[in-house]
């Protein structure tokens, strides 16, 4: 007679980690993960032994040390007594506003250059052809040198504009193009609200954001007549008061003045400079990236279906029309995720600028810094932090905007 | 797969630490060959001439090390540095020795690390202008434009220099001395500033070199000599006593052209001992005892390498200055030989 018995209960044995296909990707995986710790383990014990065979540590208190050293373009106050702490600041500042002005520039020209690639005009489509295709297959570090070198070379410096026979002069008596820059006049208030100038601006941007506000409530209510009655109410002149009005009337309170450059002893002083170097950069950084967006442009517009196209002309749009409210919103989704790769690269190119003499965080922290307290791995850990951060961010918020425009299914 | 890429980091990571332990004066032997970390190129001091050889007054320190060591004055690698990579080159050991007229100061003795061996031109950071611009002294230079390399004592002492002489002046930064000259000559700095000796030979590749003054002004002491690793006393003492044997040669009236009269042997006991032919001075560093007289031979002694290379008769045009020997009123001044 048979009887019927529970199956065997199945105990764990240690082969089954590599038999059991239940358990045996789990074991790779601890297995791979010992193997990576072992292997930062052992690097991070050799550099410590080799630096401490050479006598050497790592520390961070240079940060707290006098810098020593001047920096040219600075959006916040330093002088060589400053910490390389602060010189580190002013290094990132300046990365941040290059890299935040040629995403722009870049995007416009990327946007400008990829749609005119498709219009039917031979003559603008193959201009923008070559523009592409000479602009993103030459490496960037050499367009930086070239329109540096062609600014150095073709602008006149400061002495050409001194005494009676002068061979340059000031555009309208306020601009002045030079080989070391830009110079413009600087607005500012003559009895401002506030006493610090940034704090004067502060309160005009608050007043534009107000007229922002305004106008928004001013084309809700022209939506809401128009949708209750047909016929859509005038707007253009409220909208324009809206911003001007505001506007206006603050700058007179506090009375907007220009301060002119002049050329004073060996410079130009007063007004606003924009050196050399950051047009430069700024510029070469624009159209280098610009090519690859004119691509990715192209790219996302060509994904749309021509019959998306066609539908919308059967109903009667413009061509600019077409473009602008059926074709690009839908491109959108595939321009978006290789910008958000453009703007990285922008952010990362930045860090040429010292070939141009340029004070980024590359050549603040990990230049200067680096060379004169000799603290390479500390600086250059920092630098690789700083990077990381700066690009895990904007990756962040173009993600972000991303999810919002992609086309969303119900 | 894992496994063998694993080993072979190992490897090399195990490799790369045995290398930095070893005596350099044995990889030297080993290789056959000295690695000379030298500028990119700044003429009279290192630059390689038309067909492509290093030549210039650091360079010859780097050839009569070579010749002391290997008996051969071609036997040197040259690597080009720029003031920020000339240190990290000499720490990881990518170079054996730097002869790249870097300045001698406290932080780079101590905390960097490093050794200086010895002076071989003493010199001072001053400012060249363009003479139209009619400044006599650095003092009339406020609000002026300053091309400086970064990554030096020079670009220390500017900001020193300015600061307390309650004056402002805008930085641009450049890299190496050939840009530096380049944008001085588009006008796009005022000023340039660098070592005095560095603003000769810069001026004397002009155009037009009297168009441009060197003021008068020298704003601080610039000892410049050549730098070998902390920590390696036999291979310091190597690269310390061949460039005092240049400077030694001078003085005792050794040059090229009588050297090999004077190895035979003199009447000078000092002479003799530095030569080789009597005691064992060579042998104590761990190489032959002709080894100065090899060093020597390679260039001349630094009366005749000066010379050749950064003296009056050259486009350089510099003085000997401070840099004569102390028995003609200068700095130089070699330890004895015995």
């Amino acid at each position: 007679m048979s009887t019927l018995t529970d199956p065997p209960n199945e105990s764990f044995r240690l082969s089954m980690l590599i038999n059991d296909t239940r358990y045996r990707s789990l074991t790779f995986q601890v297995i791979a993960a010992i193997v990576l710790a072992l292997c930062i383990w052992y690097l991070g014990n050799n550099l410590i032994q080799n630096l401490r065979a050479a006598g050497l540590n790592i520390s961070y208190a240079f940060l707290g040390d006098s810098a020593g050293y001047d920096i040219n373009q600075r959006l916040v106050e330093y002088d060589s007594q400053s910490s390389h702490a602060r010189a580190a600041l002013v290094g990132v500042l300046n990365t941040l506003l290059v890299a935040f002005l040629a995403c722009i520039t870049a995007t416009i020209f990327g946007v400008i250059a990829g749609v005119l690639r498709l219009s039917n005009n031979w003559l603008v489509s193959k201009l923008m052809a070559v523009y592409v295709e000479i602009f993103r297959n030459i490496p960037v570090l050499i367009w930086i040198i070239i329109i540096f070198t062609i600014m150095t070379a073709v602008l006149p410096g400061p002495r050409e504009f001194r005494g009676d026979d002068a061979t340059s002069s000031m555009l309208f008596d306020a601009f002045a193009f030079t080989n070391r820059g830009i110079y413009t006049p600087l607005p500012w208030f003559q009895n401002g609200i506030f006493e610090s100038a940034s704090m004067n601006w502060l309160l005009v941007l608050a007043g534009l954001g107000l007229s922002w506000v305004a106008a928004h409530q001013i084309n809700a209510w022209a939506n809401n007549k128009q949708e209750a009655t047909g016929v859509r109410p005038k707007t253009l002149l409220p909208v324009l008061a809206a911003w001007l009005v505001p506007f206006l009337a603050l700058t007179m309170i506090m009375g907007l003045t220009w301060e002119y450059p002049e050329l004073k002893g060996f410079n130009f002083t007063g007004g606003i400079k924009v050196g050399g170097p950051l047009i430069a950069l700024w510029f070469a950084l624009s159209i280098y990236t610009g090519a690859f967006i004119a691509e990715n442009v192209r790219a996302g517009i060509q994904a749309v279906s021509k019959g998306q196209t066609e539908a919308a002309a059967a109903l009667g749009l413009r061509p600019r029309r077409v473009m602008n409210l059926v074709v690009l919103p839908q491109a959108m989704r595939v321009i978006i995720p290789p910008l958000i790769s453009q703007f990285l690269n922008i952010t990362k190119n930045s860090s040429l600028a010292i070939a141009v003499g340029y004070a980024d965080i590359t050549a603040t922290l990990g230049g200067i810094t680096l060379n004169q307290t000799g603290r390479a791995i500390e600086c250059v850990l920092l630098l690789m932090l700083f990077y990381l951060t700066a690009s895990l961010v904007i990756s962040m918020v173009m993600n972000v905007y991303n999810a919002s425009v992609k086309l969303k299914e119900r | 797969m894992k496994k063998t890429v694993f080993l072979g980091a190992l490897t090399v990571a195990g490799l790369a630490a045995g290398a930095a332990a070893a005596g350099t004066l044995d990889d030297v032997k080993a290789r056959g060959k000295l690695n000379c970390g030298v500028t990119t190129g700044l003429v009279g001091f290192a630059a390689p001439n038309a067909n492509g050889e290093w030549e210039g007054f650091d360079v010859a320190v780097c050839r009569a090390v070579a010749a002391a060591v290997l008996g051969d004055s071609t036997a040197v690698e040259f690597v080009p540095t720029t003031g920020k990579t000339r240190f990290t080159a000499l720490a990881s050991g990518e170079i054996d020795m730097l002869a790249r007229n870097t300045t001698w100061t406290f932080s780079r003795d101590v905390d960097l690390k490093f050794e200086f061996v010895g002076v071989n031109y003493y010199d001072g950071q001053g400012f060249m202008v363009p003479k139209e611009l009619g400044v006599s002294s650095a003092k009339e230079l406020d609000g002026a434009t300053v091309c400086i390399q970064t990554g030096t004592t020079t670009e220390l002492n500017l900001a020193d220099f300015f600061r307390s002489n309650n004056i402002s002046y805008e930085p641009v930064p450049i890299e190496t001395n050939a840009e530096a000259q380049q944008q001085y000559l588009a006008g796009s700095c005022d000023v340039y500033t660098t070592d005095a000796s560095g603003l000769a030979a810069t001026r004397a590749t002009f155009d037009d070199p009297s168009g441009h003054v060197i003021l008068p002004e020298i704003i601080s002491k610039e000892p410049l000599g050549p730098l070998v690793r902390h920590g390696d006393h036999e291979w310091g003492d190597v690269v310390r006593w061949s460039l005092m044997a240049l400077i030694a040669a001078e003085e005792l009236g050794i040059t090229s052209a009588n050297i090999n009269e004077m190895a035979a042997g003199t009447e000078n006991p000092e002479i003799n001992r530095l030569l080789g032919s009597e005691g064992n001075l060579g042998e104590m560093l761990g190489l032959n005892a002709d080894w100065a007289m090899k060093a020597v031979a390679a260039g001349g002694n630094y009366g005749e390498i000066f010379a050749k290379n950064i003296g009056e008769d050259t486009p350089v045009g510099l003085a000997r200055g401070l840099n004569a020997q102390w028995t003609e009123g200068g700095l130089l001044y070699a330890p004895p030989f015995r």
